[in-house]
Formats: structure tokens, C-alpha cells, sequence
């Protein structure tokens, strides 16, 4: 299912990750999220809660997207592979939403006894807002 | 405002069990498609002694044993309708498995707000240790609360 040794041995940098796409994110979707994932806040649950709240209805929980985007990395190679990864929010994933994952070779670097490349990582929405920006580390030797 | 006292806090530590259930819930929940996250025998296939955590459990394990003390959805007394997840990362040291028991600590390293305290940050990382006391997960989270 993921790429073999040999191909993570030829990344170059502008390598990327075939692209991975989830959604439409449903309130069908966002119940059971928050019930697997242990996240009861109620802003992504309870629609008149979410609307008191100011919002216009409940929207995706961060951590729903992030989870996607840990399968952009994961279905292309073994989470084994994954040293670090941080992400920064930029925007609310509204409901109906398409989450689109994509990822990028930024750098090959040696670090503690291995090769590894950095990837630039990110998800925006069907409308093209970005969502999700960020960075990983993962070993390629 | 968040009481500034709480920066510098360690929790409690507190253990939850990863239980296999949750794991496979977990899989369908994000419309997972590798079988090695909710298939016992794929992920013996593939090398592992039991189902994998996938990469951001770690958050659901720390939402699954909030701490007493140092909780933003606690007792840092935060409107829970005021709250955005600003910031997270995941460090990896070793991996996770359904059976195992984690222990998690958590320390609010730093709070600080913005646009004259219309935003405020609360920065929190959290170490996790299976139960043979191998450290497995660094975690750092960002809670952004809005007041303005």
C-alpha cells in the first residue's frame, strides 16, 4: 500500500504526495468523530449550541482534519517513518466541507544517524481555503 | 482573563488503556481505508503485535483522562464556546498499541494573549509513557480562546 525503500531512497525535493481527499464532512460525520476521538466539546456536536455561540452552525473539529492529513502521510509510507509533525489552524472546516490533503518534499537532511526529508503539509476545502499549514519529518534510510 | 498561576503547572499524571474498540471506532470515524488500523490480522501482516494508535491519538488519549488540575476545558474556568484549537504537534519516540496502558502528564508551559487580550493563547505539552515506562508521544497543544 505505501511507496517501497527504494522509491523513498530517489525523493528529490518538489516530490510530492499523491494528493488525499476526505467529505464531505456531515453532522452524521462530526457525531461520530466526536464520540471515537473523546471530543465532546459541544461547538462541533450541538447545532443550537454552536449558533449561541456565534457560530453559523457547528463545524469540524481540528483534530478531524489533522487526523486526515496524519493519511495523506501514513498511506504513503509506515507511520514508523513519522519522527514529528506540527500544524497550525488557519481557518474553521464548516460543515458540508471537503477536506483536501496534500504534501510536499521541502528538504533532505541527515539527523541522529538518519536520512530524512521535511515535508510541507497542508489541507484546505473544497473553496480553497487553506484549513491546515504545516510541516513533517519523516526518515527515508 | 486566565488566571496566570496555572502557567508553570504540572498535572497529575493519569493513565488511560487504549482499548481496541475505540481504535476500530477511531478508523471509521476518519473513513480510515488501511486495514493495519482496524484489522487485528493486517496489522500482524504488516508487523505489528496488535492495532496501531494512528498518529494524533494521543490527543483523544489526554481528552479520554483530562487532568484536575491544568484542564483548559476545566478547571482554567475557560468559556468552552470562546475556544479554538490554534497550534499542534506530535513528536514520536515509540509507537502505541491497542492493550497498551499510557500515562500522561501534562504541563501548561506558557499563556500569553494578543491584540490586548482579545485572544489568548494557553500552550500546553504533554508527555506520554506506555507501561513499561517507555516514553512513546511528545504532544503540544494550542488553545486559543477568544474574548473580544
Amino acid at each position: 500500500m505505501t511507496i517501497d525503500t527504494d522509491a523513498l531512497a530517489g525523493l528529490q525535493i518538489g516530490s510530492r504526495l499523491p494528493d488525499h481527499v476526505q467529505g464531505p464532512i456531515t453532522r452524521g460525520t462530526l457525531a461520530l468523530f466526536a464520540g471515537a476521538s473523546n471530543d465532546h466539546v459541544q461547538l462541533h456536536i450541538d447545532s443550537d449550541y454552536a449558533k449561541e455561540a456565534g457560530m453559523p452552525d457547528v463545524f469540524g473539529h481540528g483534530m478531524l482534519s489533522m487526523a486526515y492529513l496524519a493519511q495523506l502521510i501514513t498511506h504513503w509510507v509506515p507511520q514508523e517513518r513519522l519522527r514529528t509533525w506540527s500544524v497550525r489552524f488557519t481557518a474553521i472546516t464548516p460543515l458540508h466541507a471537503t477536506v483536501h490533503c496534500r504534501g510536499e518534499v521541502v528538504d533532505l537532511f541527515e539527523e541522529a544517524g538518519e536520512r530524512r526529508a521535511r515535508l510541507s503539509i497542508g489541507a484546505e476545502t473544497g473553496d480553497g481555503t487553506k484549513t491546515l499549514d504545516g510541516e513533517a519529518v519523516i526518515t527515508i534510510s | 482573563m486566565i488566571d496566570r498561576s496555572f502557567k508553570g503547572l504540572v498535572s497529575e499524571p493519569r493513565t488511560i488503556d487504549v482499548e481496541k474498540g475505540q481504535l476500530k471506532f477511531f478508523a471509521k470515524a476518519t473513513g480510515e481505508t488501511n486495514p493495519i488500523y482496524f484489522d487485528e490480522a493486517a496489522a500482524k501482516a504488516a508487523g505489528h503485535p496488535a492495532l496501531p494508535a494512528p498518529p494524533t491519538f494521543t490527543f483523544s488519549l489526554a481528552l479520554g483522562a483530562p487532568p484536575a488540575k491544568g484542564n483548559v476545558l476545566g478547571d482554567m474556568g475557560v468559556d468552552l464556546r470562546r475556544i479554538l484549537h490554534g497550534e499542534q504537534s506530535f513528536t514520536y519516540h515509540h509507537p502505541i498499541y491497542a492493550g497498551d496502558a499510557i500515562t500522561l502528564t501534562t504541563t501548561t508551559s506558557d499563556i500569553l494573549d494578543k491584540k490586548g487580550g482579545a485572544l489568548e493563547f494557553v500552550v500546553q505539552d504533554t508527555r506520554a509513557v506506555n507501561q513499561a515506562g517507555i516514553l512513546c508521544t511528545e504532544m503540544r497543544v494550542v488553545t486559543v480562546v477568544r474574548n473580544g
